[in-house]
Order: C-alpha cells, then structure tokens, then sequence
C-alpha cells in the first residue's frame, strides 16, 4: 500500500508498505531516515521514540497505516538550521553518549519532557525516561544532560524572553 | 494483509462484520508485538484511529463513558479524580511512551490476565460494563462476565469494544503492582481496592493471578462484613490488624496463580495478601480522612 | 567529572611519566567523541542502518530443541516463495563447516544434530524481511528430540547422559564433557595441617545466573559480493581480524578476498567477539550475487550471541582470630553450554583470580567449565572474574560476621598491594591500592533516608509501598580484574598514522582495525596524537581490515594496546619528521618536540613550521604494539606470570529493601577505582558507571532463564536490565597511580566496575534482611517466601 505522511515538516510517501509495517521500518527502511533506533520491536526500551502529532511514542508499535496524513518529528528533525537543540547539544558535553543506539530515542523523550516541564526534578526526569533503556552509561550522565538542557533552556529563554 | 482504515464508527462495524477475523488496532501496543515477534499473521487490521468517538471520553457525574482508545496519559492527567483507581493503575501501564498510546480498550481486548487496567475496573464495582457493538447492534457486557479465559474475551467475532462504562468513585480506590524492575513492567501480580460507601460494599481486582483477572469475592464479603460489624463505615474508627490480615489471607486464598519466569505461585500468592493489607490501610486511612472532612 | 578526592596528589607521587605536551585536547583531557555530533543527529550509521541497492534480507531458521538430531531438511517450499532467492543449509558452505574462537567446534549451520536451542540450521534470503521469515518458517526439519544434558551432575556423568559432542571430536584439553579445567594451588595447598591453623572456617555455596550483553543495537551487518569473487563485509564487532580468520575457511575465500570494515556498533560488552551473522550474510551474498543485509530482532539476539558463564562455585575460607586468611578452599564450574567460544580463557580467569585482591598463604582452587545443551557462554564484561568476585567477596562478609569485625576492615586487613603475591605466583609489581579504594569508598557520606515521592521507594511507581517494610542496607566489596589477553596470548595491535598539510595546517589521520563499540577509544586515539604531534587536527580512518589487527575490544584492552600502538606510531611519524629537518637543516638538537604545529628546541625555540617542513609530502608510519609476554598458567598449579596487568574496583551499596515484598531499589553506588591514568577522565567515569550498572543489574534482575535446555525469556519484557529508576546516583572517585610498564601509565578501566558492584548490592540487601543469599540474580522470591536462612 502507499502511505503519505509529514515526516520532519516535509511531505513524504513509502510505496509498496508490506501492510504489516511498522512507522519505524517505513523510516529506516523507506524514507532514508535512520536514526530512530531498531533495538526491542516492543515498546520495552523506546529507542524508537519519535513525535506523533507531538506526542512521543514508540515507533516499532505505530503500524505504518496509522500515520497517513500525520505528522512525525523524529531525531533528525531535532536540530535548528542555527545548529544542535540544547538537549543534543547537552547530551554530547556531558559525556552522556557511549555507543549511541539509545541516544535519538532519549533526545525526542527528552525534548518532549523540557517542552512540557522546562524544570524537572530529579524524579520528573526519572520517571519520564523510564521508558528508554541505556546500557552503556549508567544513566549518570544522562541525568547531567537533561539538567544541563533544562538549565540552557531556561536561560535562552530568558535572554529569549 | 489487508490495511482496513474506517473513518466512521459504523464503517468500522461494517468491515468487522465482512471480516470478523480483521484484528483491531488503536494504540498498537499489543498487536504490533504480535506482528513484530512473528506471534501473529491476521487477514487485516483494522485501524481504528481515525474513528474520532472512541477516543474521548464522557460523564454524567455518576458514570464515565471512556471511549476505547483514550490513551493511558489521558487518564492520568483528566480521571484521577472520578477513576482513581484506573488512573493509578495507567501510571503503572508499559513506559510514557506506550501510555501515549494504549489504551483500556486495548487491555480488554487482549484480555491478558496480566493487563493493569482489570483490576481496578473489577474492583470499580459491578456497574462497570463493556459497550460491544456490532452491526447487530450494541450490548452491555458487564465486567465480571467479560474475562472467558487466558487472552479470551465475552465479545462475538464481530464486535468491537465502543467504551467502557465505569462508575465514578464514591470511596477511596487503590491500586498495586509488583515488578521486579521499578519502572516499565508487566505485573508479577496485581491487586486493587475500591471501597463503596455508598452501598457498603467492597470492590477487589486481581491481576496476573489467576488465568484470567479476577475479583476475591469471599473478601469483599469479609471486610464489609467487618466493616459492618463494627459500625466503621459510620465511624471511621481503627481497623483492627486482625481483620486486614485476614483480608490479606482470603485475598490470597482467591488467586490460582502459575509458577512461571516473572515470578512463582506462592510468592504470588504472598505479594497479594500483603498489597491487599497495605491498600487497605491506606483507603481506611484516606476514608478516615474524608468523614473527618465532611463532619468538620 | 564527578571525581571527588585528592587524585592530583596520588598522581604527582606516583607521576612516572612526563606528558609530552598539555595539549587542551590531548591525553588527559576530556576530549569530545569525534563521532558525537553524528551520533546526536541521528546521522550515525550503525550496521542495521546501511542499505545498498538492490540489497536482499537474509534471516536465520533456528532450531526449537535443545538437543536434537536431524533426520532431514526440505527446503523445497521455502525455495518455492517469490521474492525467495536463496535457501541454504551446511551442505552449501563452501569450506569448513564449523568455526570458534580458541576451539572450531561450532557449526556454521547445523550437520546433523543440533546442541543448542536457537542454533541455526539454514538461511534464507529474500528481497523483503517478511518474505524471509515466511520463508523460514517454510522450511520442514525433521528432529529426533533427544534428553538434553543440562545440569552439572549430568554433564559430569556422560557414561549416563552422553556427550555434547562426540568424543573424538573433543579438541584442545576437552575431555568428556569438560571443555577447560585449571588448577592453581599456592603455599602447598589445603591441607590439614593448613585447615588446623585457622580459628574460623566459613564455608559457601554460590551461585550465579546467566547474564545477557544486552547490547542495543542488534547483530546486523551487510554483505556485498565483491568482483574479485570475494566478500566486503560491514558489521558491527569486536575484533574485525578475528572474524576474518574464521570467515575466511568456511568461505572457502583467502583471507585477503575477505575485507570486513567496522559499521557503526550499538554496544558490545563481550557479546560481539564471536561470530554472529557475519558468515550466514557472506553465504548468503556469494550465492546469491547481491548484497545482503541480515539484522536480528531482539528475540533473535538472544539467541545469536555467547553469555556470561553461569557459574557453582563452592569455597571454604579459613582464618585467624585477628582477621587474618590462611587459606582458601574453591571449586568453580562454569556451564560452557553447546560450543567452546571463549570458554577456555573464562576459565583460566576465574581460577587465577578466583581469590580475589587478598593475600592468602595457601590457595587450593580449580576452575572448569562444561559443555552441556544450554546456550553457548562466553566472554562478558568481568570475564570470569565477575563470577568469582560474587562468591568470595559473599565469603569475606560471612567471615567478618564470624569473627565479629567490620566487613571492610576485614577485607583492608588482608588486601593485596603492590608487591603482593598473587596465588599464580605472580608478583604485583605496579599499584595495587585495595585498602585505599575501599577506604574511600567507606568515607563518602552516606545519602539521605527516603523522601515521601514513591519514586524514591522500592517499587517506585508501581504504588507497592507507601514507606511500610522498607529497610536500608549498605554493603562494601572489592575486586580485581586482570587486563589484556593472558597466558602468554601473543598480544598486540597496530596503529598507522599519517602527518600530512590539509589546508595550510598540519594534520594527523590515525588508521587502526580497534573496534569503537562505544567506549571512546576513537576519542582517546585522537587525544594521543595530539599529544604526540602537536596537532590540532585529526582525522580518525574507519576500522578495517586494511591495517594489521588491533585485537579485540575486549579484555580493558584497547586503551593500553591500541593507545599504545598509536602512540608508538606517532613517535615514529615525529622522528621521521626530525630526520627530515636534520637532513634538510642540519640540525642537532636531541631536544626536540612537537607543539602547536612546529617542532621545538628545548633550548633554542621554534625550528621550523611541520607545514614547512613537509611541503606537499606526507609522512606515514606504521607499528605494532605489544605488552610484555606472559605466560600460561601450568596445567596442575596455575603457577606462572599469567596476567600483564591489574584493574581494581570497590564499591559502596545503599539499598532500601521492601522486606516483605522482596522488591530493592538501589539507592547510592559509590566506586573508587584506580585507573593509572585517566586518559579521558570523562570516559572513564562514564565505563564506571556503566559498568556499575551492569553489575547491579545482575544483582537483582538480570538472568536468561533455561529449562531444560529451553531459553524462556528472549525478549526485553522477560529479561529485565535496569532502567533510569533503577540506577541511583553514582559517586566515583578516580584515582590515578601510574603503572610504570603501561603507555601513560594507564590502566584498563572498563571491565573491573563491573566485578565489585554486584556482592556490594547483594552485601546491602542481607544487612537489610539478615538473610545469607547465595544466588543472584536476588529476586523478590528470595527476600520473601524462599527466604534462605538467615546469617
């Protein structure tokens, strides 16, 4: 089947979509965009983690047929013409990247978080990235990064602002 | 596979009729496991995404109608306050990535024993039932009726859950779970509370405890026998330890749990009878708490 | 970094080594990852996410027994499927059918009988995933189902229960069922006599579960076939020349037809450094003429990949009064499963370090590991040190509780330091600060009690506890990890680099074969040859085989080998560029540097510009490093100078414990480890804490869990590792003591994090329960209604 949707803010279309297909695969496989990452299939580690309509959700568990006419955001859609969001740009100066396979899916959740709670606390930030395993660092600098983005954030908003 | 996108609740009911083995899809949480493992190969899916109605939600004061596909963050953050207890258990459904999107009427049509919303919706009372509709028409299922046997539900091949109807609370509710990691698990065992001030009734729900999810009745009996007894609904007064432990036991006692690689029979059994205890106490605490309020 | 302490002053004390240069990016600065902004973008190709035109997906038919003969194959309906291009069983592999890392004894697909369940018995390439796993699924085997050897008692009895593999075919020093035995025995050994001397005996059985790498990104590569009638192979591993010497014969393929580069690699921790799919997709592509990309699922990966040893390991430990060891006592068997892999070295490992850092004059210990119809293990980060850490550090606290002494005390009183004897025979000869590391350790404060957020509580956010039966606990333990390839391995890695003028400025490109699993051992390349040349500017080439091997990411290794290979490359690539100005200018300093792209006089200032000085030449040199020979470990005493070098970890563990649900939540892990030298100080905290991690997963959640041969739980839902709600904060003190035969002083760091958190957690759960636990992964079970008893 052919599946139209908005990927990153462009209009984008997969032909031939085995029905059976998840959102992920038609991004990996179809549409050039790598990134979200292919680690469980099962909604259990959320290396997968792009923007439906603005919502963070797990792409291995959106069939490919539900997003007609929608609109993704994934990690490649993250960064500004002006360079890395804060959040990407924390990530890498707090160390808080190893091998990377968990990386795109924690910057969306991570990002969705500081959209919705531009401060918070050490149990927010927890309990928001539950979902998205890491075996590689420990979660330690993982932590830095999201305080570290929360803090950028809240000072370009005030010079912003 | 065929790709079945209704864009009307009645074309959906049409389609399922013509292909009753058509699988239906909401939130995906579940079913593109299924696809993903290689579990499962149905003739279609039947996304029902775009069917607007079920995904929100309504309420006359005394019942939510909650529309099938109502993401599980939905509840947290808008029916903490009517559904307490379904919405402390959809904290504890997957990670916020599937709260996005699962759903309880996903949960019921899996029908997994180990599904988090069960309980409290067992436990809500017997008001709560299931809207099955069909081209034939719409029926009631009421909770108690619906849960056949491990993933098998009461509904007719050619049914598709609408909503669920769930009276609001009129008593403190709770809801518990074990997992052997703190966060994003599938429960070991499940147990919920819902006190019913209202009638002096006692509602239960158990999870991943017996093959399919079930109420302990013979406990909901006891405590609001002891409640009764002991003129608490009216007072407030302590509860006595005796009486929780023995809520605990018959809680337990109703489970027929399996030994399997999330955890074994007996500490099944264990876990419940000390949730069972613990969430009684805080419901009697909250309860408390409440006739305080509404004598001051 | 969050590295509290005085470590300058241990460094100044212990400092053996002058830096060439302070470069603000060079060795000992917390360089950026040269692969981070790819990495951040989302532009990072990893091995699943290469394509080439017109590729096709190849999958696997895994057997569903564990032990099974095969009477017949038919692939005729599989072959039948459009979109279906090739079907291929062992009767089409070109060459050799059977590979291994130290033993060859695992088929490529499966001949006539299956060992394992998972093991693969045919491959399938298709031009969709689907088509391929219908087609799999297509495939008709026929098995004979036979009992399969499971357990010790079994595998220890094969006039009973059979062989895992026929007899004849037993290799190295296999025998029966015994795949690798080692014995080391020190001060005489156990005897009688020895057992009188000491005042108090404990004795312990433990054990230990089945752990998983649980890397993220699955195996996955893509093959292309290549006209010269060989293979280009790109794959996500751990050591390319080692993949390509056992691809090679099965592909019936010269070594050099066979060229494999270094995809990007999701995480690796021992599970990449056998073979996965690397040959199935080259089978697959010489076959069928095109590229073919083959990528496990999670499920998949369970099966396609060695796991950490679960291990018995019985010890008895005797001592005096005052605290002193006077000997110890230890059997340790490791469950090989169906194939050799890594076994071997696992368990000369835990043999010749199965008595952790302390002294102890009289060592009696054997180690073996079996062969037996349960999934093939192998290497894991802590490679049989890891078991052994959890057993004897176990023993020492039940010691301590013997003879009424702080745990900790008991351990400093008897811990090893430099110029200790080991029980190999093999003296110290660099730092060795155990009784600081745990000093350390203990003198951090202690974290505060549990707030009201449920978060914070054991269960967190499954609501279990409001605060009733949770009980806090805090626990101590210390490890030691050996570094490199040992027993006399001939261990080396090569580094070229280049110093070249891109743009007016000089520029250096290091090209190695290291695998970058994610450590940062492309940071830590970059930083040395800024160190060494002066450079600001360096290229890092992509890991192939194109240049000599570099020896597996494993083992804590490539930091010392491939550091130090680049290191060694780069002084030749600085002498070369001063004989090139001596011949030119005539110079005769014996003082002379690179810095800031010039070369320097120490006495008479800046010579010449290196841009000048190459004009457009370039200079390129390649070397090979080695560490000092060691040696094996005699057969029957384990006598011998084994190990190269040391790694030491100790840890603090907070825990609260629900202690009537059986449910823990790590509150505080504290770790002080010395690392000789923090190359990238950043890095270095960042493998701690990972490590940390893996170590406390194994603690409380992590086991594959097998009946009968049978893996229950090959799925991220069933198998649980630790998620951010898990993991606690982690202080880490970082001390830096040169080893004086290592480059920089450095010490290997990644692996020994991962020995001491698990007895550290586990020592926290018994302070809080007063229950012994033997066994980890501790489940709730264990803490509840399958209480051991208490001690």
């Amino acid at each position: 089947m052919r599946i139209g949707f908005t990927a990153n803010g462009r209009p984008v279309v997969a032909d031939d979509v085995w029905e059976g297909e998840s959102l992920l695969y038609v991004l990996r496989e179809r549409l050039g965009l790598p990134g979200s990452k292919n680690a469980c299939e099962q909604g259990e580690c959320g290396s997968c983690t792009v923007y439906l309509d603005g919502s963070p959700v797990c792409s291995c568990l959106v069939a490919a047929g539900q997003v007609a006419g929608r609109e993704v955001r994934t990690v490649e859609g993250l960064a500004g013409e002006d360079g890395l969001d804060p959040v990407q740009q924390a990530f890498l100066d707090a160390g808080a990247v190893q091998c990377g396979f968990c990386t795109p899916g924690l910057l969306v959740q991570t990002h969705a978080l500081l959209e919705r709670d531009p401060h918070p606390s050490d149990a927010g930030i927890r309990e928001a990235l539950s979902g998205n395993l890491c075996r590689c660092t420990g979660y330690e600098k993982i932590m830095d990064a999201v305080r570290l983005a929360a803090a950028r954030r809240s000072t370009r908003t005030e010079v912003d602002g | 596979m065929e790709f079945l996108r209704p864009a009307t609740w009645d074309e959906a009911l049409t389609l399922k009729a013509e292909l009753p083995q058509a699988v239906p899809i909401a939130g995906g949480t579940d079913v593109m496991v299924e696809l993903n493992f290689d579990r499962r190969r149905p003739p279609a899916l039947l996304d029902l995404g775009g069917v607007a109605e079920l995904g929100g939600w309504e309420s006359d004061g005394a019942v939510v109608r909650l529309g099938a596909s109502v993401p599980y963050t939905r509840i947290i953050e808008e029916l903490s306050g009517p559904l307490p207890g379904l919405a402390l258990a959809a904290r504890t459904v997957g990670s916020p990535q599937i709260r996005n999107r699962g759903s309880v009427g996903g949960n019921l049509g899996a029908a997994s024993p180990a599904g988090d919303s069960h309980p409290p919706l067992l436990a809500a009372g017997r008001g709560v039932q299931v809207e099955a509709a069909s081209v034939r028409g719409t029926r009631l299922i009421p909770i108690d009726a619906f849960y056949l046997g491990v993933k098998r539900h009461a509904l007719e091949p050619d049914e598709l859950i609408r909503a669920v109807r769930i009276p609001v609370a009129d008593g403190p509710q709770q809801f518990s779970k074990i997992g052997t990691r703190n966060a994003m698990v599938i429960a070991v065992c499940a147990f919920a509370l819902a006190l019913h001030p209202d009638d002096r009734t006692v509602g239960t729900g158990l999870g991943s405890a017996a093959p399919t999810p079930r109420r302990a009745v013979e406990a909901e009996e006891f405590l609001a026998g002891a409640l009764a007894e002991g003129g608490l609904w009216e007072s407030g007064g302590a509860l006595d330890g005796a009486v929780a432990r023995r809520f605990g036991e018959l809680v337990a006692a109703a489970a027929s749990p399996i030994d399997d690689v999330r955890g074994s029979a007996q500490y099944r059994r264990h876990a419940l009878a000390v949730m069972a205890r613990r969430t009684l106490a805080w419901c009697w605490a909250e309860y408390g708490e409440r006739l305080e309020r509404s004598a001051a | 970094m969050g590295a509290p302490g005085p470590r300058g002053v241990l460094r100044g004390e212990k400092n053996l080594e002058k830096i060439t240069t302070d470069h603000p990016h060079g060795v000992g600065a917390s360089a950026a990852r040269p692969d981070g902004i790819l990495k951040v973008r989302g532009e990072f190709a990893y091995s699943s996410d290469l394509w080439a035109e017109d590729m096709l997906w190849g999958t696997a038919l895994r057997a569903p027994h564990a032990r099974a003969r095969i009477r017949s194959v038919d692939v005729s309906a599989a072959l039948a499927l459009p979109g279906v291009h090739a079907v291929l069983t062992h009767e089409d592999v070109p060459g050799r059918r059977t590979y291994g890392l130290e033993i060859e004894d695992q088929p490529v697909l499966a001949v006539d009988q299956v060992r394992y369940h998972g093991e693969p018995v045919a491959v399938v390439a298709a031009d969709h995933p689907e088509t391929a796993r219908r087609a799999a699924a297509a495939i008709a085997v026929d098995y004979e189902v036979l009992e399969p050897i499971c357990t010790e008692e079994q595998a220890l009895d094969p006039a009973r229960y059979g062989y895992v593999h026929a007899p004849a075919e037993y290799r190295g020093k296999a025998a029966g069922n015994v795949l690798h035995r080692q014995r080391v025995v020190s001060g005489g050994g156990v005897t009688d006599a020895v057992r009188a001397r000491a005042d108090v005996v404990v004795r312990g059985e433990y054990r230990v579960g089945m752990q998983d790498q649980a890397f993220l990104g699955p195996e996955s590569g893509l093959a292309v076939p290549a006209e010269d009638g060989g293979v280009d192979l790109y794959v996500a591993t751990q050591w390319l020349h080692v993949d390509r010497r056992q691809m090679a014969p099965v592909l019936g393929l010269p070594e050099e037809k066979v060229r494999i580069s270094l995809a990007g690699v999701g995480g690796a921790f021992g599970g990449r450094e056998d073979l996965s799919m690397q040959i199935h997709a080259c089978l697959l592509a010489q076959r069928t003429g095109r590229p073919v990309k083959v990528v496990y699922g999670r499920e998949e990966s369970f099966f396609g990949h060695v796991h950490r040893h679960p291990a018995t390991l019985r010890y008895e430990h005797g001592a005096t009064r005052d605290g002193r060891l006077v000997y110890v006592d230890a059997r340790i068997v490791l469950d090989g499963g169906a194939y050799a892999s890594s076994s071997p070295a696992v368990v000369g490992n835990a043999a010749s370090l199965g008595v952790g850092p302390y002294e102890v004059p009289h060592v009696s210990m054997e180690a073996l590991a079996l062969y037996t119809n349960n999934p093939p293990c192998g290497a894991m980060r802590g490679f049989g040190a890891v078991q052994a850490c959890f057993a004897y550090e176990s023993q020492l606290d039940r010691l301590a509780a013997a003879l009424d002494m702080d745990p900790v005390e008991l351990r400093q009183r008897n811990a090893v330091r430099e110029g200790s004897l080991m029980p190999t025979g093999q003296r110290i000869d660099s730092p060795a600060p155990v009784a600081e590391l745990l000093r350390r350790v203990k003198a951090l404060p202690l974290p505060p009690a549990a707030g009201p957020d449920v978060r914070e509580l054991p269960g967190a956010l499954s609501n279990s506890t409001h605060g009733e039966g949770v009980v806090r606990g805090v626990g101590y333990a210390v490890g030691i990890k050996n570094v490199g390839f040992s027993e006399g391995f001939d261990d080396y890695s090569t580094a070229r680099v280049r110093l070249e003028v891109i743009g007016g400025e000089p520029a250096a490109m290091v090209h190695t074969a290291a695998a970058e699993v994610g450590q940062g051992g492309v940071t830590v390349h970059g930083q040395i040859a800024r160190t060494e040349l002066g450079v600001e500017r360096v290229t890092i080439h992509p890991a192939d085989t194109g240049v000599g091997s570099a020896g597996s990411t494993s083992a804590s290794r490539q930091t010392y080998m491939t550091g130090g290979a680049v290191r060694l490359a780069c002084e030749a690539v600085r002498e070369a560029l001063f004989a090139r100005g001596r011949a030119r200018y005539g110079w005769t300093h014996d003082d002379l540097s690179l810095a800031g792209g010039k070369v320097v006089s120490a006495a008479d200032g800046v010579l010449a510009g290196v841009a000048e000085l190459l004009g457009g030449e370039y200079v390129e040199e390649t070397r090979v490093y080695r560490h000092r020979p060691t040696q094996p470990l005699h057969p029957e005493t384990g006598q011998g100078f084994g190990h190269v070098q040391y790694s030491f970890c100790a840890h603090r563990a907070v825990v609260d414990v629900d202690v009537e649900l059986g449910l823990v939540r790590v509150v505080e892990l504290a770790a002080a480890q010395d690392v000789g030298r923090a190359v990238n100080p950043s890095a270095v905290v960042g493998q701690i804490h990972g490590g940390s991690v893996q170590g406390l997963g194994l603690a409380v959640m992590e086991e594959i869990q097998v009946s009968e041969g049978k893996v229950r739980n090959p799925s991220f839902t069933d198998y649980l590792i630790p998620t951010i709600l898990d993991t606690p904060p982690q202080p880490v003190d970082v001390l830096e003591l040169a080893d004086p035969h290592a480059p920089y002083g450095l010490r290997g760091a990644g692996e020994a994090p991962t020995l001491s958190s698990t007895p550290a957690v586990v020592s926290a759960i018994r302070a809080a329960t007063g229950l012994t636990l033997d066994r980890v992964p501790v489940r709730p079970e264990h803490l509840t209604v399958q209480r051991p008893p208490t001690g």
